[in-house]
């Protein structure tokens, strides 16, 4: 690339050379390479800077700071800032763009345009602290109805016929997302997997193969059957909570994985089964996967697999018609599905995909939720919603839109010290959270890590908590689907048509 | 004075939640007896405190023993037009038994009422669907789709009698002393959002099965839509509509005996379930996963009035114990009482000059069914074990 | 397993050997119902299970392991030996789609064709067919540490094989065996387009004298075959040829080609990490 086509950098370093020690803390400290000490002083390469913060955290004379650049582009409303530096990328490389996180464009978010309800006068509200409301939820298929036989002769004699079909109880409606071994590193996971433990709630182990150190923690691990079927062995089958085949995700629909050859350490060499520095490839489609049937088939295998002993769910992208696939998939078996919106994570994505794919998770509940209930199969499966579930009140609209259970995988990654730069796909991350490279994996306390992710939990689970009570209402059971505890505010009625939700005032 | 609203809300106020306070009461003989209408009347107007006017009602079982073998259809009509529409349709999809006028007694100062009808009917046989189901959906057509027409209730041997007014007066209206009957279920209301219509009073029915209620459910979206998936279709925007069809789906539709379909209706919270044997455990669990959104939450106490297999009466409080039920049973121990106030009890002390007394008069614990059977007695106190004196046995342990 | 364990395994005694009927009453068993008696036979320390009149019954042998064999007569239906990690199965008749599928080890012997997708992401294992395969062959195969699939394909394959391979060994014969036992060659083209697509390790040998640059997928190539490559396939072939009864010499009559990755990164070139 010829310097006069160099990308005008999006953020300036500003090193304060009257509070600088010249430790030089901040150059090793810095994995993408921005700042180095030229024996005189620290000197900044605005183009390297992702604004990842961790040299203003870790310099001891508060010395950095990381500002916008300045110096702007000629302004235009059309071609923004954003869609030239594209250009320019894809110009100098002619590769396609890559990305990490969720879609970062702004566009309108529904759950922020959604209100709640609370009791007044015609019944009370509850006390969350000093009286029982229920968060426990049961995870998998339920069957439509109990059959119970009463003796022709003594109507106390009752028989409960139905067998109850493996379901998995948690204490929070609440799962923190799929992300592998490999897009994120060894103490990010087991931290996770730690916190899902002691919380008693689901966690998804992503598609790289289950490594034997979490074993232990698989009482509460998802493991995840994609195209690759990296990893996959009989432990794999054999030592978790819940199997999950994944279609798609939110963040690349109809889009494969590509784990780079040299990710592949013998860290994931052991976890995926592969040997080390081979490239992991996830094939698009589940070759043994072609319709709907096929999944089913897929399904049955794991139940056989597993001898009918976990539930076994797919996950789908939010895409067009969710709604109809849902159906499908809820027939071919599956005991539940999780439906990842459009602005899900990942820790790489092509740009294309992840910034316009999809739709929103609010919406594709909504209808998916919908549609079940006029098939009646909605009561039979766990629906899990994930796809940017920021905070709690995400959490408790999408349980009110119709979602079982929320799946969340930013919201972790922050409460452990992720900025959102955005740039997971290159392994560096400062944070010891995406990359597998040893000094910085280690930079993340796995204590630490664990304690932040029960303390945000437990939060998003007391406020619920406090929702609930507000609303009349002792177990989360009762929040599900009612959307007459939600209004609407925003511009667009369609969508509280859509949504079956009123608008406010209504 | 003008009455009004007989089959429908005015327009502004359809499509919205109606929230209101009530008073409820209702009471089984167990052998059967017959008694008219003048305790349950007393038992109701005494609880004047908890009614302003805007609807009362009452529910007869035994009233037709001449025609318990058809469906009596208790009819509300705007005018002889939508009468003579809905008698024709009638007549085309099955058969008319008889079809007259329900006794009434206008008040001296009202100028108009409602066509007050009463039809004994038989669906036409048709394949692979019950007669109970055909009356099911004929309920929902007529209510949703005739205008000025309203069927308040669909039982057989049994009949509704509501309306917009205060509890004495619905009653006076309909001569209520006049019916025999030996289970009685009553209501009177407290609407805080709509100004009362008369098919909007209660109880409401369906089938057999007649709800009073109490209280507001705050799980009413959730119950529903569940209630939707299943074919239900929920018109009036009642708690009460939605807790008499979940009973019809738990009992009717899914054949779960009464004291267990309670359970689904206000299961035990998870903390006492896992201090119980593990049988109890698998089945309560598979209740609370199962039917988890046919869990009512928020305040309310229901009295509901059953005939099928049995005729049962049932009386349930929220988990919580927000709104109040009390039961009493009369010294010979054929009578079961319950009233959202003891006041009921004492009122029949008093008119009978102390002659008529209790054995035993005891408040509910919350969120646990009282039950009684015609024949069998009080099956259930209202304080046990979700399954005290059930004999369970759960396949698969 | 490896060979120091199979030398010292369990002799099979007659008691336990168990014959189970799939389609009692000429009315075939549910897949459930069938593999429910099978898993109850391994509990009963059965070591060979025999099943008489298999007909499309699927996920046989779904996630068996240990030192196990299974003899079916019969015709199994898809996923034959899915996620297996040990066990021998042999089909005495043809098999349907994804037979090995995700299999960690064992050994599937198919007296007969095979359906479509054989040996999806086989991480381990033997796949022997004695006839001819569909399409998508070995997609996918991995190998790890002493992991290392194999699957002999004794007559022809279609489209894709080997696609996405990701390690192990796709072998094909080209045969064809006739109705009174004699094995000649094949007629048909020993495999079809998008031949190896995707490739990045492993190896897929085709017994051909044919030049077959046109049908090669993305990222593969086509090699002549090394002295070691010849050894290392040879002891796979006899015991191939042993099997199904045929005549060793006749393997000598084509030459083989050997397709391999270009590299180990066939689309590392494809993506760019611009921050925009
Ligand atoms: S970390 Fe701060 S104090 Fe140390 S060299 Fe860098 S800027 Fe200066
Ligand atoms: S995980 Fe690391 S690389 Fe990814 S966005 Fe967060 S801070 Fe950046």
């Amino acid at each position: 690339m010829s310097l006069s086509h160099n990308i005008p950098s999006y953020f300036h370093i500003k090193v304060d050379r009257e509070s600088c020690k010249k430790c030089k803390r901040c150059t090793t400290h810095c994995s993408y390479g921005a700042l180095s000490f030229n024996g005189e002083r620290i000197v900044a390469d605005d183009s390297k800077c992702v604004a990842c913060q961790r040299c203003v955290v870790m310099c001891p004379g508060s010395a950095i700071r990381i500002v916008k650049n300045e110096s702007f582009l000629p302004p235009h409303g059309n071609y923004t800032r954003r869609i030239r530096n594209i250009l320019w990328a894809q110009s100098g490389n002619g590769g396609v763009l890559l990305s990490a996180t969720g879609n970062d464009r702004p566009i309108r978010t529904i759950f922020d345009d959604l209100l709640l309800d609370a009791c007044q006068v015609t019944n009370p509200s509850i006390d969350p602290l000093r009286e029982t409301i229920e968060t426990k939820i049961f995870f998998g298929r339920k069957p439509k109805k109990l059959e119970f036989l009463t003796d022709k002769k003594d109507s106390t004699k009752i028989t409960l016929k139905t067998e109850f079909m493996p379901n998995f109880e948690i204490d929070m409606p609440i799962m923190i997302g799929h992300m592998s071994l490999g897009s994120i590193s060894y103490n990010t996971c087991m931290a996770i997997y730690q916190a899902s433990k002691e919380l008693n709630i689901l966690a998804g182990s992503g598609e790289g193969g289950l490594h034997p150190d979490f074993y232990e923690y698989g009482s509460n691990i998802i493991t995840e059957i994609a195209s690759g079927r990296f990893g996959v062995d009989i432990n794999y089958l054999h030592k978790a909570a819940g199997i999950e085949i994944k279609i798609g995700q939110g963040a690349k629909p109809g889009h494969g994985g590509h784990l780079p050859g040299e990710k592949v350490n013998s860290l994931i060499s052991q976890t995926r089964m592969i040997p080390k520095g081979s490239d992991a490839l996830s094939p698009y489609p589940h070759h043994d996967v072609y319709s709907i049937e096929d999944l089913a088939q897929l399904i049955a295998a794991l139940k056989e697999a597993t001898r009918y002993k976990v539930p076994i769910g797919v996950k789908i992208a939010a895409v067009h018609n969710s709604a109809p696939i849902a159906v499908g998939i809820v027939r071919g078996g599956a005991d539940f599905l999780t439906i990842d919106g459009f602005r899900g994570g990942t820790g790489a994505a092509p740009r294309i995909i992840r910034d316009h794919a999809g739709i929103p998770i609010e919406l594709a509940i909504a209808a998916v939720d919908e549609r079940l209930r006029q098939e009646n199969l909605r009561d039979e499966i766990t629906l899990v919603a994930g796809g940017s579930i920021r905070y709690s009140a995400d959490l408790i609209k999408i349980i009110a839109l119709g979602a079982d259970v929320a799946m969340c995988c930013m919201p972790v990654l922050i409460a452990m010290g992720c900025r959102v730069c955005q740039q997971c796909f290159r392994g560096l991350c400062s944070w010891g959270i995406a990359t597998q490279q040893e000094y910085l994996v280690k930079r993340l306390d796995i204590d630490v890590a664990r304690n932040r992710i029960i303390n945000l939990f437990h939060s998003w689970n007391e406020e619920l908590k406090e929702v609930l009570g507000a609303m009349g209402i002792d177990s989360v059971e009762s929040l599900r689907s009612n959307r007459d505890r939600l209004r609407y505010i925003g511009p667009n009625p369609k969508i509280a048509e859509i949504l079956g939700v009123k608008h406010a005032g209504e | 004075m003008k009455w009004k609203n007989y089959t429908c809300l005015p327009k502004q106020f359809r499509n919205e939640r109606i929230f209101d306070g009530c008073g409820i009461s209702g009471y089984i003989n167990i052998d059967g007896t017959k008694d008219n209408g003048k305790k349950i009347i007393d038992m109701l107007c005494i609880l004047n405190e908890r009614e302003n006017g805007l609807g009362a009602g009452f529910a007869a079982y035994g009233i037709y023993p001449k025609y318990k073998d058809y469906y009596a259809l208790h009819f509300l009509f705007d005018n002889e037009q939508s009468k003579e529409r809905v008698l024709n349709y009638l007549e085309d999809i099955g058969y008319l038994i008889q079809s007259e006028p329900i006794p009434t007694k206008t008040p001296m100062d009202v100028s108009n009422s409602p066509i007050i009808w009463r039809a004994f009917y038989e669906p036409r046989q048709k394949k692979g669907i019950s007669s109970d189901e055909q009356v099911v959906q004929l309920v929902m057509e007529i209510n949703e789709k005739f205008e000025g027409a309203f069927i308040m209730s669909s039982g057989k041997n049994m009949g509704v009698f509501k309306g917009n007014g205060w509890s004495h007066e619905i009653a006076e209206y309909y001569k209520i002393i006049d019916y025999k009957a030996y289970m009685w279920l009553a209501h009177s209301r407290f609407p805080t959002n709509t100004p009362g219509w008369w098919g909007g009073a209660h109880p409401f029915n369906l089938l057999n099965t007649s709800v009073v209620h109490n209280g507001e459910i705050t799980s009413y979206g959730t119950n529903m839509r569940y209630l939707e998936s299943f074919g239900y279709k929920c018109t009036l925007f009642t708690d009460t509509e939605v807790i008499a069809y979940l009973i019809d789906l738990l009992c009717r539709k899914h054949g779960i005996p009464i004291p267990i379909a309670s359970i689904a209706l206000a299961p035990p919270l998870f903390d006492e379930i896992e201090q119980m044997d593990k049988k109890y455990q698998i089945a309560l669990k598979s209740i609370r996963a199962t039917y988890r959104s046919a869990m009512l939450n928020g305040p309310f106490s229901i009295v509901v009035g059953f005939a099928n297999p049995v005729p049962t009466l049932f009386g349930l409080t929220d988990r919580k114990k927000l709104r109040p039920l009390v039961a009493g049973i009369s010294e010979d121990e054929n009578t079961l009482f319950l009233s959202s106030e003891e006041a009921s009890f004492k009122r029949l002390i008093i008119d009978s000059n102390g002659l008529y007394t209790f054995k035993k008069i005891w408040h509910l614990k919350s969120g646990t069914a009282i039950i009684a059977r015609l024949d069998e007695g009080l099956i259930r106190e209202g304080f046990e074990e979700p399954f005290k004196n059930i004999k369970l046995t759960v396949t698969g342990i | 397993m490896n060979n120091t364990e199979k030398e010292g395994a369990f002799k099979l005694e007659e008691k336990n050997i168990i014959e189970i009927n799939a389609a009692p009453n000429n009315k075939p068993l549910n897949y459930k119902v069938l593999n429910e008696k099978i898993h109850e036979a391994i509990k009963n320390n059965h070591k060979k299970i025999i099943l008489k009149d298999v007909c499309g019954q699927r996920f046989i042998g779904a996630s068996l392991q240990g030192d196990l064999e299974i003899i079916i007569n019969g015709l199994p239906g898809n996923d034959l030996g899915i996620f297996m990690d040990g066990p021998k199965i042999m089909v005495n008749g043809n098999c349907e789609d994804h037979a090995g599928n995700t299999m960690n080890d064992g050994t599937i012997i198919i007296h007969g064709n095979a359906g479509d997708v054989v040996g999806l992401s086989a991480r381990g294992g033997k796949i022997y067919i004695k006839k001819d395969v569909g399409y998508r062959i070995g997609i996918h195969i991995k190998e790890y540490e002493s992991k290392y699939p194999i699957i002999i394909i004794g007559g022809t394959a279609k489209d894709f094989l080997g696609e996405y391979m990701a390690g192990g060994l796709i072998l094909v014969l080209g045969l064809k065996f006739c109705l009174d036992g004699t094995v000649i060659e094949s007629d048909q083209p020993i495999c079809g387009n998008l031949l190896g697509t995707g490739i990045h390790r492993g190896k897929i040998i085709l017994r051909t004298e044919k030049d077959f640059t046109a049908k090669l997928g993305v990222g593969a190539k086509i090699f002549e075959i090394s002295e070691a490559e010849k050894n290392e396939i040879e002891p796979f072939i006899k015991e191939f040829c042993d099997i199904f009864n045929i005549p060793y010499d006749i393997i000598s009559k084509k030459p083989f080609k050997v397709i391999k990755p270009i590299s180990k990164r066939p689309f590392g070139g494809n993506y760019c990490g611009q921050i925009i």
